[in-house]
């Protein structure tokens, strides 16, 4: 069933028909999907969606497709962890990490917007697919690409991680990386988008990619059991993943799946690069853009564009936002993955770390549920932590060298 | 004094289809004011009712976003390039 309406400018209110473009030509506003909810009533039902096989297309009558998607079919419905030692350091009573660092196949919460943009792509006839990015979406758009048989150019600033350039180039993309930072990528970008006519997932094929994140939100109320938490700390680069949660729980709301639970959204950056959080710790909700410097390269974005829609959904929903050193940020992927066993990126690490100092400073209640937003891999940004984590120490091999290793650890010989 | 300005696609309708257009003016300001001359309905587009550059509007002296620069105040000299561009999302 589908139950697209229209695209819908977030600022005027003007709609246009379903089509591959992005802003608003009255005001220059952002274009958002709109869907007739009503049209599921009775149709879309907990039983439905969880008769479906565990993808993020459970849920594809809240995605912009028509019918069945083409590309990434197998994408999304990652775990939801609860985090029981990490909830014993934070001293919090209810904690739960949604580990997007295991998406399908690209190992971040991109398969998911890229497998909606890309299917779209497909259904507008596109031949040739792109993407500006920090690194993620990059490698996801030259996967999907590859297995849906579309052709790829991604550009990414020239100083990305080597696990991220490697990430996407292993899949035959056209890779470019653009002298700058992230945000004279977007640029240059939004330039080559008007003059190619390609499919670029974050520029004119937009407002559907960026419903893709919605997918996450579904998937932890119903993993929770049908039930929203009380508190969300996600990563925020343009702030659209914030946007996007807060989207699904008010959906989920709205079609009589779960119960209001009054959800807060909190948004977490680097300090490096953090012109939302300074928005709403300042109490305005003018972003100012930033020259992004920080190791939390997926989140250096320092001119946001969604950053004002972020910092209202903040402010409306009574959550907050918070910063981080790029040695918190190391601290927290180190503490992520010897509590948890989950290994994330630096964007990770920001969002833990911002959940951390939100605990202590109070903003966070101990005695309430938390859902920690965790988007990408740590193996993709190993040059962050390289210096930061124990080297192998090297032995011969020989029974006695080790026997004299343990001792010195304190271990004694079972027999 | 003549700069050339970029026109973003979704802007094109207004400028006979040109995606860029040569345009007298000493700063950004009036930049815009002699593009909503030459173009009516350029400057609504790019501008809050009380004339600032609106939200989701970036405008670029060269490669630098004017609002590191002077904003509408920023000055200009002969040939430089001006470009329009909407903002656009990525990360998270």
């Amino acid at each position: 069933m589908n139950i697209v309406r229209a695209l819908k400018c977030r600022e005027c209110g003007q709609e246009y028909d379903i089509q591959p473009t992005h802003v608003c030509e009255f005001c220059f506003g952002p274009l958002e999907v709109v869907y007739d909810y009503e049209k599921l009533d009775g149709y879309f039902t907990r039983e439905l969606i969880e008769s479906r096989p565990q993808t993020m297309w459970r849920y594809k009558e809240l995605l912009p497709i028509n019918g069945e998607p083409t590309v990434g079919a197998q994408n999304g419905f990652t775990p939801l962890v609860r985090a029981r030692n990490l909830e014993k350091v934070l001293g919090v009573s209810e904690l739960y990490i949604k580990n997007d660092s295991v998406c399908y196949p690209t190992l971040s919460f991109k398969d998911r917007v890229v497998s909606v943009a890309l299917s779209k792509a497909v259904e507008f006839g596109f031949k040739t697919v792109a993407c500006a990015s920090t690194g993620n979406l990059a490698g996801s758009v030259a996967a999907n690409a590859a297995a849906a048989g579309l052709e790829s150019y991604v550009f990414i600033p020239h100083d990305l991680e080597q696990g991220k350039v490697l990430g996407a180039a292993i899949f035959g993309t056209r890779i470019i990386g653009i002298k700058g930072k992230y945000d004279d990528v977007n640029r240059l970008c939004s330039e080559v988008a008007g003059k190619y006519g390609w499919a670029f997932v974050n520029v004119n094929v937009r407002p559907f990619y960026a419903e893709g994140s919605k997918s996450l939100g579904y998937e932890v109320m119903e993993q929770m059991g049908w039930k929203a938490p009380k508190h969300v700390v996600v990563p925020m680069a343009s702030g659209s993943l914030c946007t996007k949660i807060h989207k699904s729980i008010k959906e989920f709301i709205q079609l009589g799946l779960i119960e209001d639970n009054g959800t807060a959204m909190y948004g977490a950056q680097a300090t490096g690069c953090s012109p939302i959080t300074k928005s709403v710790k300042d109490g305005t909700d003018l972003i100012h853009p930033v020259i992004a410097d920080t190791i939390a390269k997926s989140l250096a974005i320092g001119n946001p564009a969604d950053g004002y829609y972020a910092n209202r959904v903040i402010n409306e929903t009574g959550g907050w936002a918070e910063d981080v050193s790029d040695e918190e940020v190391v601290d927290a992927m180190k503490l992520l993955a010897e509590t948890e066993g989950i290994f994330a990126e630096t964007a990770g690490g920001v969002t833990l770390g911002c959940a951390k100092k939100l605990i202590e400073s109070g903003k966070l209640p101990r005695d309430e549920s938390i859902v920690l937003c965790i988007t990408g891999n740590g193996l993709k940004t190993q040059e962050a932590i390289v210096d930061a984590v124990n080297k192998p120490r090297i032995i011969d091999a020989s029974l006695k060298d080790f026997d004299a290793l343990a001792e010195a650890d304190g271990f004694e010989a079972a027999v | 004094m003549s700069v050339s300005v970029r026109i973003p696609t979704p802007l094109r309708k207004l400028t006979g289809g040109a995606d860029e257009v040569a345009i007298e003016g000493t700063n950004v300001g009036e930049i815009i004011e002699n593009l909503e001359a030459a173009h009516p309905g350029l400057k609504e587009r790019l501008c809050d009712d009380d004339g600032e550059i609106r939200r989701f509007v970036n405008v670029y002296v060269n490669d630098e976003d004017v609002r590191f620069l002077e904003g509408r105040g920023t000055v200009l000299k002969d040939g430089d390039e001006v470009s329009i561009v909407p903002a656009i999302a990525g990360g998270c």
